[in-house]
């Protein structure tokens, strides 16, 4: 496994023309960028393409004079969608390749394994995926959405008249910790709009489950109570292809039960025939059918940099690339790659992204983002059917759990702190 | 505003009283209305859409079909037509007349956007415009539409409909339709009679429209009517529960089965613990996709549905040399020797992963079902039996069958008996040992393969498919015992119904570790598990 890994590195390596592999005399002179991204395992499908954009980015860096006067760098392990190995591939890149930045992890529980790595030896993540929220740490930066940001707009608008008034909910996810915690804020979002218990179902499936027959009955025969159901879909990684075409096998229309997916997007469904599933919904802060200059900029690097013009492109990926312009962007105004600088420079930072809106770092190291609901359309491309008319500040903290009530995520005095009811610091007087 | 004065026009030509006018005013009403669709304000689009489907003009069926299949544009100058891919470009046509309107590109035409309340709508007003449809089909799903969005003021269409059908099979749907229908309308008597007849569905829709109005009604006589005919309901669904339970537990062991019927002859038979038996599977999956491309490339589109067929035997040769390969390269080597063999094949099974990841790519591969395998039909209302299940219980029974005549009714059936019963006397009385082990090895690989065909249709091609099954593999095989057939097939299906029966109680996650745990307790009771080897055979 490590073998061919290596092979894939040091081609990728030889592309940008920087491998210390290949010249460590260089070693000096270059900024090294960690990826750390499943190659192999469940997580494949979503992830390989993730290490594909940083590898794009760092191309592009380096085609325009590097960054510091330096060439960048990038050093690739692979995780292999085995959690435990996340924390020790991390170490690895921190303290023996010293790299200046990681950009990473897809899965929730992948972040946690690596968190303690990352604090312990002051390292710097990048992490590049719509979760749970509940977590504002100093060393990372989430650059996908919170909760807010995707799931409890994407219930309020099946929940309104253009979405269909949905009154019943199906929870439905993977038996991990992202979909739990959503799943946990979403029912206290319901319930706080008046749906009563029995209305909402919950139900989990592990990793790579593909014999859906039961559960997609069983959504079928709770949606069979009179009220308009929807199902909201938490389902992570390859589980989605045979969830999905169970679905249309079993004559699901969008129409009757909608299914609104947290971690479906174009790549996933590139491995599916969509033909059967117009009108299933995904949100997310990006689509690739958004038309505008900065994104077809984006799609058409991309096409250039993968050699094929079939691959699509989706919001995780937008948001390594603004995360990476960030970085960059930070590092350019600091001088110097020391995460601790660095991370003051991060704050405010302003980017011009994909999606077509100015997103901004805020100090409790998430951005403003725009949120899209799309419709799968039959080319496997979406269609947005709702978007915010601007940014929406991510909450790190629910407010609708009452175990958050009061906290607050702010890495700027007076607060300094993830995960405070009041100020670490007091101004004087 | 010009709008408005189209409407108006077209009123005043509708009052007109010669018919010619008449027909006039109907176009103008219908081209008005289909001219509506062009709107960008969803409440306008759904307005025409109603007013369609109750002007009841056949033409507007084809709009509305294209409509919901996205293939409705607007042009720059605000006009709708229809666009239908062409090359690079758009061939343009009417929508009501279908007049070829020239050609534009992407960027020149803005599609018709629909969202999930206007497709509810527009197969609503489909369903009233096909009520009186010529093909039998369409006239069944307009009534199946109509039960699923009941409308008081549809009664009288549906009425008329009910009255003039003749067809066996979408009659007893109207009425079921009408029964619906008039659940909110009608006088007491009509309603009374109407749960009655919706009291003899199966349909879980049903249920949900009559608990409805159990809300919201305070008739006494209508609650009692209500709840007897939900009690008729809930009864027979129940047992439709128990059945479908049933079928699902057994297709899950179908393919459960697929999965260890190879592993049945490498490990059963042979004895040879191979971990790289998930792989083969994997290797059928890929060859599967691997037909599926060359007849996309070389063959005509309409040749696309045999490819799985032609996947079948594809798989089972390319998987078969690879497992002849791997006896005759390693396996016959370790004879004898559990553990090394266990090392050496999990070895051989990290290669092959390695090996399709390189050549193919770490993302899944599309495999796309066959038409003849997808979708389902419906077993009573409201229950869905998919295709694809069907035709994997039947291929897994098929593979069965014909494995077991070739161990039982052929000579290298008997030859492979005789060498796994005793290797020196079967040597001595001439069997050539070594290549019979190679072909033993080859079929059990094979048939790993042909279960790669069948599993690549309902789940996912990925380098790591084989290592989701091998578990479940290993586990059916030493449930069912060791070396017998039909331990297999009892332990798969054991397994699959066991699993079904679990699952909505506990979830899918608890339901697993709680079957892992009965069988380890089995294990102890039994080790050989539900059908053991008896006789000297069974004790070397």
């Amino acid at each position: 496994m490590a073998s061919g890994t290596f092979i894939k590195v040091l081609a990728f390596a030889g592309a940008v023309a920087a491998s210390a592999a290949l010249a460590p005399a260089q070693a000096q002179d270059t900024i090294k960028v960690g990826v750390l991204h499943s190659l192999s395992g469940t997580m494949a499908i979503s992830e390989t393409t993730l290490k594909d954009t940083v590898l794009m980015m760092v191309d592009d860096l380096n085609q325009h004079g590097g960054l510091l006067g330096k060439k960048v760098e990038a050093v690739v392990v692979d995780p292999a969608s085995n959690w435990p190995l996340f924390a020790e591939k991390a170490r690895e890149l921190l303290q023996k390749d010293k790299v200046a930045v990681v950009f990473g992890c897809w899965t929730s529980v992948s972040r946690k394994s690596v968190l303690p790595v990352f604090e312990e030896l002051n390292g710097l993540l990048f992490y590049p995926v719509q979760y749970e929220g509940e977590e504002s740490s100093n060393n990372v930066f989430y650059t996908g959405a919170a909760p807010n940001q995707q799931a409890v707009p994407a219930v309020e608008y099946l929940m309104s008249k253009e979405g269909g008034e949905a009154k019943r909910w199906v929870l439905e996810g993977t038996d991990y910790v992202y979909p739990r915690t959503t799943n946990k804020i979403l029912e206290a979002f319901l319930k706080s709009k008046g749906v009563a218990a029995e209305d909402i179902k919950i139900n989990y499936t592990p990793f790579g489950f593909s014999d859906w027959q039961t559960e997609v009955a069983a959504i079928k025969s709770f949606a069979a109570a009179g009220k308009k159901t929807a199902v909201v879909s938490t389902i992570n990684g390859d589980a989605n292809v045979p969830f999905y075409k169970e679905l249309a096998n079993q004559g699901i229309k969008a129409s009757d039960i909608p299914v609104v997916a947290f971690s479906v997007g174009e790549e996933e469904l590139s491995g599916i025939d969509t033909k059967n599933l117009v009108g299933h919904l995904a949100a997310w802060n990006y689509f690739e059918s958004v038309k505008n200059p900065t994104n077809e900029a984006f799609i058409k690097q991309w096409h250039a940099f993968i050699k094929n013009d079939k691959r699509v492109t989706n919001d995780p990926m937008e948001a390594h690339y603004i995360g990476f312009k960030m970085w960059t962007q930070a590092v350019e105004q600091a001088g110097t790659t020391d995460v601790n600088a660095v991370r003051q420079a991060m704050y405010g930072q302003k980017v011009k992204a994909p999606s077509g809106f100015v997103e901004v770092m805020n100090t409790n190291h998430h951005l403003s983002k725009p949120v899209m609901i799309g419709e799968i359309q039959p080319n496997g491309q979406f269609e947005i059917v709702s978007e915010t008319k601007t940014t929406i500040k991510a909450d790190a903290w629910s407010p609708y759990l009452p175990e958050d009530k009061g906290k607050v995520a702010d890495w700027t005095f007076p607060w300094v702190c993830g995960n405070c009811t009041e100020p670490k610091y007091k101004a004087l007087p | 505003m010009m709008r408005l004065m189209l409407f108006v026009l077209s009123a005043l030509l509708a009052l007109a009283p010669l018919p010619g006018v008449a027909r006039a005013a109907e176009d103008a009403d219908l081209k008005t209305l289909v001219d509506q669709l062009a709107s960008d304000d969803f409440d306008s689009k759904i307005a025409s859409i109603r007013a369609l489907g109750a002007l009841g003009d056949g033409r507007a069926i084809p709009v509305l079909k294209a409509l919901e299949d996205g293939a409705l544009y607007t042009t720059a100058d605000h006009k709708l037509v229809v666009a239908e891919p062409a090359d690079d470009k758009f061939k343009l046509y009417d929508p009501v007349d279908h007049a070829g309107l020239g050609e534009a590109t992407e960027d020149a035409i803005e599609k018709v956007r629909v969202n999930n309340r206007m497709r509810g709508e527009i197969d609503a007003a489909l369903g009233s415009l096909t009520l009186f449809s010529s093909s039998a089909s369409d006239r069944l799903a307009a009534a199946q539409e109509a039960l699923r969005h009941p409308l008081a003021e549809r009664a009288e269409g549906l009425q008329k409909a009910y009255a003039a059908e003749r067809d066996s099979q979408v009659k007893p749907a109207l009425a079921l339709a009408l029964a619906a229908a008039r659940l909110r309308s009608g006088d007491k008597e009509q309603r009374l009679a109407a749960i009655g007849l919706l009291g003899s569905s199966t349909d879980p829709q049903v249920r949900g429209l009559l608990l409805d109005l159990r809300g919201a009604t305070d008739d006494p006589d209508i609650k009692r009517a209500i709840d007897a005919a939900l009690g008729s309901i809930d009864f027979r669904l129940r047992l439709i529960g128990i059945a479908v339970t049933l079928f699902e537990g057994l297709s899950l062991g179908s393919i459960l089965l697929l999965a260890a019927i190879g592993l049945a002859i490498t490990f059963g038979v042979m004895g040879v613990i191979n971990m790289a038996h998930g792989e083969m599977i994997m290797l059928g999956a890929y060859t599967t996709f691997v037909v599926q491309q060359l007849f996309r490339a070389f063959l005509p589109p309409q040749w696309i549905d045999a490819y799985l067929v032609a996947a079948v035997p594809a798989a089972f040769l390319v998987t078969g040399a690879v497992g002849v390969a791997l006896e005759r390269g390693i396996i016959r080597f370790l004879y004898g020797r559990s553990l090394e063999t266990l090392l050496a094949t999990w070895g051989v099974s990290l290669v092959l992963q390695q090996l399709v990841r390189t050549v193919f790519g770490a993302p899944n591969k599309e495999v796309s079902n066959p038409s003849w395998m997808t979708g389902g039909f419906e077993l009573v209302g409201g229950v869905t039996i998919t295709w694809n299940r069907i035709v994997i219980l039947v291929f897994c029974f098929i593979v069965l069958g014909v494995l077991a005549l070739v161990l039982r009714r052929t000579t290298l059936g008997l030859h492979m008996r005789a060498v796994t019963q005793n290797r020196e006397m079967s040597a001595a009385m001439g069997i050539r040992t070594a290549m019979v082990d190679a072909l033993t090895f080859g079929l059990g690989s094979g048939i790993a393969g042909m279960a790669g065909v069948a599993l690549s249709q309902i789940g996912n091609v990925s380098p790591n498919l084989g290592t989701i099954y091998i578990v479940d593999s290993f586990m059916v095989v030493v449930f069912g015992g060791v070396g017998s057939l039909f331990g297999t097939l009892a332990g798969a299906m054991t397994l699959g119904i066991v699993n079904k029966l679990l699952e909505p109680i506990s979830g899918a996650v608890l339901g697993k570790v709680v079957v892992l745990v009965a069988i380890i307790l089995f294990i102890q009771k039994r080790p050989r598990g539900l059908f053991a080897l008896k006789g000297r055979a069974a004790e070397s």
